[in-house]
């Protein structure tokens, strides 16, 4: 990010006085950071709202609910673990929290699901088959409702902003299911490698 | 049709969340309040990225720096129709959260909230998380260095979302149908 940031105001700068735009560039400078506080001030309103309903959500066992619908689907994926193990539980309860947006209930959950595929590991600092589907899964970024994008569209005047809504589930699936596949294909690749 | 079930989808589920609340004797307007200050909090926090990236990405723009961007990759955003704003978002959306916020805010505030370039922007941070910083966080948790096959997992499963969320927006939002 440290090189993108400076890349980004050095070129302009650089850009600016090569295109005699310096003061184009100076007044963008100064609209940029308005339009910053603008759409802050107009998404405090909708994230609180939407972060309040999600709290309800959160309290009325939804993420519960959602895991138990998962469990049977993720459960053949994660098939180096211990019969008893606690992580398959915590990793359906993770991957719900993130699909909910409910960003900070699933870290703690998320970081609970390395210790324990930790502890089965038997080399402490090479990742695990588990840990790079879940972290895959994890990545893909499966989530219901986009709730800030959302919010920051609402925010700057949309008309619906909520049309984005259906393209984005499908979306969001069609990654994660792609994240579970591509993890599937890299595991016999590598371990086949390693066999050898 | 799918604008129907999308205009139903919110209200359903903020429906469906309040009656289970209900249901489950969850104190509704105490936990709310105490959610409302997380989102009150986090668009807060976020103020001092945003003034960042909208700044340096405005200047971007100003300076004519984009243009040039766009003009050297002109062939390739014309057959698929993508903005060259959009170009920026895809470098920045598996590496961090906020910044992928800014660059899309100041996306959707130069084109205009109802733009096709817009909508693509939004469909493209909706369904995005930010990969590095996710195994660098986990991974680091439990000391693990040596990440297998997990970098190049995540890799895919973004470059696949940046081709179907330009393929979703050109499905979703043919250009005829934005304002």
């Amino acid at each position: 990010m440290n090189y993108i940031f400076c890349f980004l105001i050095l070129i302009s700068i650089i850009a600016g006085v090569a295109n005699g735009r310096a003061s184009e560039v100076m007044t963008a400078m100064f609209d940029g950071c308005e339009t910053a506080v603008k759409i802050a001030l107009s998404l405090i309103g909708i994230m609180a709202f939407w972060l309040g309903t999600m709290r309800i959500a959160e309290k009325s066992g939804f993420v519960q609910i959602l895991s138990k619908l998962l469990y049977p689907i993720l459960k053949p994926l994660f098939k180096d673990l211990k019969k008893d193990s606690p992580a398959l539980g915590d990793i359906t309860m993770s991957i719900s929290a993130n699909a909910l947006g409910l960003a900070n209930a699933a870290t703690p959950i998320g970081l609970k699901v390395m210790k324990e595929l930790q502890e089965d590991n038997p080399s402490k600092d090479t990742a695990t088959d588990s840990m790079c589907m879940f972290l895959g899964m994890n990545t893909a970024g499966f989530q219901i409702i986009p709730a800030t994008v959302i919010a920051i569209l609402a925010g700057l005047g949309a008309s619906n902003p909520e049309r984005i809504i259906l393209p984005t589930l499908i979306v969001t699936a069609l990654a994660f299911l792609t994240a579970i596949i591509t993890a599937l294909i890299f595991r016999k690749l590598w371990n086949k490698k390693e066999a050898e | 049709m799918y604008e129907m079930i999308s205009a139903l989808i919110l209200p359903l589920m903020i429906a469906i969340i309040f009656i289970a609340g209900i249901i489950k004797k969850v104190p509704v307007y105490e936990e709310f309040v105490e959610g409302a200050k997380d989102g009150f909090k986090v668009s807060v926090t976020i103020i001092p990225y945003l003034v960042a990236l909208i700044v340096a990405i405005s200047m971007f723009r100003a300076s004519g720096a984009l243009d040039w961007l766009a003009g050297s990759l002109g062939f390739i955003l014309d057959k698929f129709s993508i903005p060259a704003d959009i170009l920026p978002i895809m470098v920045t959306r598996s590496l961090s959260g906020s910044a992928t916020l800014g660059l899309f805010s100041e996306l959707a505030s130069a084109h205009g909230a109802n733009s096709f370039a817009a909508f693509m922007g939004a469909i493209m941070v909706g369904s995005s998380e930010t990969t590095f910083y996710v195994l660098s966080v986990y991974f680091g948790s439990v000391g693990i260095k040596k990440f297998k096959y997990a970098i190049l997992t995540g890799l895919v499963a973004d470059a696949m979302g940046i081709v179907l969320a330009i393929w979703a927006a050109r499905v979703f939002f043919p250009a005829s149908s934005v304002l």
